[in-house]
């Protein structure tokens, strides 16, 4: 009835494009299919490019964490302490683990807050993706950004507990020495480690939100079969020499070691601590042990999980957000 | 021979300038998968006789949300998309903006397309200040860029028309304020495909305004701004062009005035 019942095709190609179809027309252009994953290398600039953005949401978060807390900030140095002041309380005064184990106190500090990093990257790197999706949905930015950012949040977090820890070692009597500067190495490679783990359970986690359930129990384990709170040498020395070998190469055993020895290497000599027992039968403190090829291991592991962490993070770039 | 290349590219854009496509969707079809649907929760007894059993969850559904729509837009264009609620224009939109797998078909675009929404939410427990600087340099600003622009992202969205509000964490906003800033930010940076999902219909009438405005820059920054609405009188100021779908499939697609009028009127074609 009407004229206008023959409305013009707004969509089809006119002038010289008529006659495209859809594909072709997309191809000339070089139109690009839409949320498609860009290649590796592209992807690393991408996210060199957003440095800033990485930067900047790692501090703003980190900022972020205690506002609604009355005491704030504060509770970025007083957490660690009162972690380190219960397991003092259980393993050092309770189960009595001060003897065996030279400096007993530092030795535990260290233990805590550098497995902790380990951990608590691990369990943010689990959520960043599930629980940022708002901001991945809104804004377009390579979503490694944020596991990455979150891990570096736990290396804040961790620079901060070293202040603490300086302290405590000092007061327990040990004196600054060159191996203080094997810290900054060890931290490095731990970190890079952290960011591949974060990296692998980001990925995980924003597919299956069960493994958030699950994470506190397998990190538990961890814990406790890497010896934070107790030495565990004198169980393995009755292990195979296989099995052995296998144990000292778990990753967080290797960190921990790393710092301990470089805070404190008097503690890994067999001439101050000899062990055995004094003349009423008490167990004495026993000199520590660094295995061979440590900076091999911690290297290796660094490397490896960043690399592994990274690709395959990376293989799942366009599926975040979805669903 | 360069020189002669650089002509045909200058005369082929003299032509086709208003022709350039931006967004290229082929038959596509938009199937996903609902958790959590059907018989609510359940309980943890029937959860685990289900993994017994190995019975497919009832609680995944299947929706076939697009089926088989087609268009293009070309640079420079505003296109409404109409229709009623649940007809499937929101996830033709986050199809376009890639956070949606087709499931046939495909969908071509230029560059990146932004979507904003009204429940996309930034960071909450941050400051608006912090959403305004974050946001800027999570789409690829630079920090010197974003000192530049950052008084008039928030001048734009009039956040601080009632009081320093910038400096409040975003949780504290009311809905309408929050998504004022979050369009702002997003709209501080140009794009080359911007799809809009209702933001504007939350926003006070000066903010409505000034948007409009901001759509028809981005427009003439060689632009191509998507805008989905329930709004009939805000898609015929801002779009010439509309696309009416129903069902998921496309029921119309033409003039602004003629797509609306039909569907004011419920007259399909």
């Amino acid at each position: 009835m009407s004229t206008l019942s023959d409305p013009v095709n707004l969509s089809a190609p006119r002038g010289s494009d008529a006659g495209l179809t859809p594909k072709q027309l997309a191809d000339k252009y070089g139109l690009s299919v839409s949320g498609k994953r860009p290649s590796l290398p592209e992807y690393v600039r991408q996210l060199w490019a957003r440095r800033a953005f990485i930067s900047a949401f790692a501090t703003a978060r980190l900022v972020a964490q205690y506002t609604t807390a009355k005491l704030g900030q504060v509770w970025q140095v007083l957490t660690p302490l009162l972690n380190c002041a219960v397991f003092y309380l259980v393993f050092g005064l309770i189960m009595s683990n001060r003897d065996t184990v030279p400096n007993y106190i530092a030795w535990l500090c260290i233990g805590v807050f550098i497995f902790q990093f380990s951990q608590s990257a691990i369990q943010a790197g689990t959520r960043s993706i599930s629980d940022n999706l708002g901001l991945i949905r809104a804004l377009h930015f390579p979503r490694a950004s944020l596991p990455i950012a979150f891990t570096i949040i736990q290396l804040q977090q961790l620079l901060i507990s070293m202040v603490v820890l300086v302290v405590i070692v000092l007061v327990n009597g040990i004196t600054p020495g060159a191996t203080w500067l094997l810290i900054i190495p060890a931290l490095v490679l731990q970190s890079m480690f952290n960011t591949g783990l974060a990296l692998v359970m980001a990925r995980i986690g924003s597919k299956t939100s069960d493994i958030s359930q699950l994470m506190p129990f397998l990190l538990r384990t961890w814990m406790y079969v890497s010896g934070v709170m107790y030495s565990v040498s004198s169980f393995i020395e009755k292990w195979p020499p296989f099995w052995q070998t296998a144990y000292s190469w778990n990753p967080a055993v290797v960190y921990m070691d790393l710092i301990r020895y470089a805070f404190m290497p008097e503690s890994f000599d067999k001439t101050l601590y000899p062990g055995g027992v004094d003349a009423h039968g008490n167990a004495l403190p026993k000199a520590l042990i660094l295995p061979d090829h440590i900076w091999i291991m911690a290297t290796s592991w660094a490397v490896v999980a960043f690399a592994i962490g990274f690709v395959f993070f990376w293989k799942a770039e366009e599926e975040y957000g979805r669903g | 021979m360069a020189d002669a290349a650089l002509d045909t590219v200058k005369e082929a854009t003299a032509v086709d300038k208003s022709q350039v496509p931006t967004v290229v969707v082929d038959d596509v079809h938009i199937v996903y998968k609902v958790h959590g649907a059907g018989s609510g929760k359940g309980s943890a007894t029937s959860a685990l006789s289900r993994i017994i059993t190995r019975k497919k969850s009832p609680a995944i559904r299947e929706v076939h949300a697009v089926r088989g729509i087609s268009f293009t837009a070309y640079k420079g264009e505003a296109v409404g998309l109409i229709g009623s609620n649940g007809s499937g224009k929101s996830t033709m939109l986050a199809a376009i903006a890639g956070l949606l797998p087709t499931a046939k078909g495909g969908i071509y675009t230029q560059g990146q397309p932004s979507l904003l929404g009204v429940n996309a939410a930034l960071m909450n427990d941050l400051t608006g200040e912090r959403n305004v600087v974050l946001g800027c340099l999570a789409m690829g600003m630079s920090p010197a860029q974003v000192r530049a622009r950052y008084q008039d992202i928030v001048d734009f969205s009039g956040i601080n028309e009632k009081g320093d509000f910038i400096s409040l964490p975003m949780r504290t906003y009311s809905s309408g304020m929050g998504a004022r800033l979050r369009f702002s930010i997003a709209a501080a940076k140009t794009h080359d495909v911007l799809l809009i999902d209702e933001a504007l219909a939350t926003g006070d009438q000066g903010f409505q305004q000034r948007s409009k405005a901001r759509i028809n820059e981005l427009r003439k920054e060689a632009g191509t701004v998507f805008l989905v609405s329930h709004d009939n009188n805000a898609i015929r100021e801002t779009c010439e062009r509309t696309i009416w779908i129903e069902h998921g499939e496309l029921i119309m697609d033409g003039h602004t005035d003629e797509v609306v009028r039909r569907y004011e009127k419920g007259e399909r074609p």
